[in-house]
């Protein structure tokens, strides 16, 4: 079975973010770039069912500038076989355009899973992986917590609130991972050395007119500073007057 | 122009989270004119007329037997449907679990943008601009929406429901449903509760979260035991989580989920910055930690310098204290 995995390339968040001049963008200086952190899970859990399986491909793919090539290269030593390097100097907030080229790419493929991390640390949305199901046609379930394949159909849990939805899924079927579905594994010095002779392939992209439009990217207000109450069992006293007759909290 | 607004409900309830947004799109139509018009998926109507008080002015029921639970290609096509029948320049969702995995299908149906998670909305010209958080909270964006109509989820407990006592009931109208469960390719079997009672850390009006200070996972009890004074959820730090000490649910901040309680009561938390970012939109915090330097002191409204042993039984037993004489 071939499995595709899509990656984010995002801003490591120990990032403290500094808005760019143009006052729409991340400022991208002194930041460190790291594969979205839920992409782990998707990859981890695609390679593990390739060793289970014993046979099949892992295909990871991203959409993104030159840069993004580190990450897949990252993927490449964690053990998937090749990466689809979709290049694209435009990186616009907009999920849907994104979500166009990757499915564009994806359909010919025929994967029988195409994974994505549950969300990107960066913008949030959380709205890719749904929204390839959706242009392919495709089961899927978001926020995966726990997977286990059997045969053409998978048993599936997503996390909600207070709970979780236990699901039969059919493949070929969209699955984005939620932290805590396995423990990624680390590339090993074997991986990263069998890593450089596996294939990049490029191909130029463009993302078609914009859907969502980024007026303004900025800090949110500074907190008002606060104050130390007290100290040890002091203090309690005081928090709980203060939570009581100042904030109207307790 | 109307706006279209899903509503959500689970075991036949609607979610308080949709009179949130139901709440929003009657203030929005107030400057933008037109009806507000909500669409249901469930299997009979769960009292939708009732929610005339919360803003609706009429509701589309989408009926079906299959949908007592969520079933994501059969809602994704009705409210498509809905959108169809009453072409609205916005689409509202909450920002829940269904909403966050409904609304980009229906965003993909219709070829159109979302703005995901949202803060806050206004109008400006005319035009509609969604603020919402990215990098768990460490800066916000607003967008604007190129394209009709547009999509928004908003996040729960940010945007204020209306208590409408006097408005007219909601006109409750069917919404021809095409649904086949066997093309259901991901369906639902059943739902299965981890945390029965508990309101969840996104609707949580108080959190009280414990993080590596607690030195060890049988620590956390103290953590519960001042929750359940407070009628409060408990969270946890991404070095507990890690560590296995608490489940994933449970992580507040950037890899684990962005909190806006009333009130966040952060102990033994040092406050890395993935943390602060995941809760530093709660409206009020308190930290509790024996470093007097700890970078959440720097953030929090109130802050108690004590050992979380020490301190946090006192505290459980204050608060317990004011609970029995009220």
């Amino acid at each position: 079975m071939l499995q595709a995995v899509c990656i984010k390339q995002v801003a490591d968040t120990e990032t403290r973010v500094k808005v760019a001049p143009d006052g729409k963008t991340l400022d991208p200086a002194g930041v460190t770039w790291i594969q979205n952190p839920y992409d782990e899970f998707a990859l981890e859990q695609a390679l593990r069912i390739r060793e289970k399986l014993g046979a099949g491909e892992v295909v990871v793919l991203s959409v993104g500038g030159s840069g993004v090539q580190s990450t897949l290269r990252n993927a490449l030593a964690m053990g998937a076989d090749r990466a689809i390097h979709l290049k694209t100097d435009v990186v616009a907030p907009d999920s849907l355009a994104v979500a166009r080229v990757l499915a564009a790419e994806l359909e010919p493929m025929s994967a029988g899973l195409v994974w994505f991390g549950k969300q990107a640390v960066d913008d949030d949305a959380a709205q890719v992986g749904p929204m390839v199901a959706e242009l392919l046609r495709l089961p899927c379930v978001t926020v995966v917590a726990e997977m286990e394949l059997e045969g053409e159909r998978a048993k599936v849990e997503r996390e909600i609130e207070g709970g979780r939805e236990a699901y039969e899924v059919r493949l070929p079927a969209v699955l984005a991972a939620e932290k805590g579905l396995n423990e990624p594994r680390y590339a090993s010095l074997k991986g990263i050395m069998a890593a450089k002779k596996k294939p990049i392939e490029e191909k130029s992209v463009t993302l078609g007119e914009p859907n969502l439009e980024r007026v303004s990217l900025s800090l949110p207000p500074p907190r008002g500073s606060g104050r130390i109450v007290g100290q040890g069992l002091e203090g309690v006293e005081v928090l709980v007057r203060v939570l009581r007759e100042e904030a109207k909290l307790i | 122009m109307s706006l279209l607004v899903f509503v959500e409900q689970r075991d036949g309830k609607v979610r308080a989270v949709s009179r949130e947004a139901l709440g929003e799109a009657s203030r929005l139509a107030a400057t933008l004119g037109g009806p507000v018009v909500g669409v249901c998926c469930a299997p009979a109507d769960p009292g939708l007329a009732a929610l005339g008080s919360a803003g609706a002015d009429e509701i589309l029921l989408a009926a079906h037997a299959d949908f007592a639970l969520y079933r994501p290609g059969g809602y994704a096509r009705a409210v498509a449907a809905a959108a169809e029948v009453v072409k609205p320049r916005a689409i509202l969702f909450a920002a829940s679990s269904m909403g966050r995995d409904l609304a980009p299908r229906v965003a993909a149906r219709l070829g159109v943008g979302l703005a995901a998670d949202c803060t806050a909305v206004d109008v400006d010209g005319g035009k509609l601009l969604a603020t919402r958080p990215v990098y768990a909270g460490k800066a916000v964006e607003r967008v604007a929406f190129p394209r009709t109509p547009a999509m928004l989820s908003l996040r729960p407990k940010v945007f204020t429901a209306i208590a409408g006592d006097g408005r007219a009931p909601a006109a409750v109208k069917p919404l021809a449903v095409e649904h086949d469960p066997a093309s259901e390719g991901a369906r639902v079997e059943k739902v299965v509760a981890t945390a029965a009672g508990k309101a969840d850390l996104t609707e949580a009006e108080i959190i009280v979260s414990g993080g590596r200070g607690l030195r060890g996972p049988e620590n956390f009890k103290m953590i519960e035991e001042l929750a359940e004074a407070l009628g409060a959820t408990v969270g946890a730090s991404r070095a507990v989580v890690d560590a296995g000490w608490r489940p994933h649910a449970d992580q507040v901040g950037q890899t684990g989920k962005t909190v806006s309680p009333k009130l966040y009561v952060a102990i033994a938390i040092s406050g890395a910055i993935q943390h602060l970012a995941g809760m530093s939109s709660s409206r009020c915090i308190v930290a509790i930690n024996k470093d007097a330097d700890a970078p959440i002191f720097k953030i929090a409204d109130y802050g108690l310098v004590g050992d979380a042993f020490e301190v946090v039984p006192a505290l459980t037993e204050a608060v317990r204290r004011l609970n029995a004489h009220v």
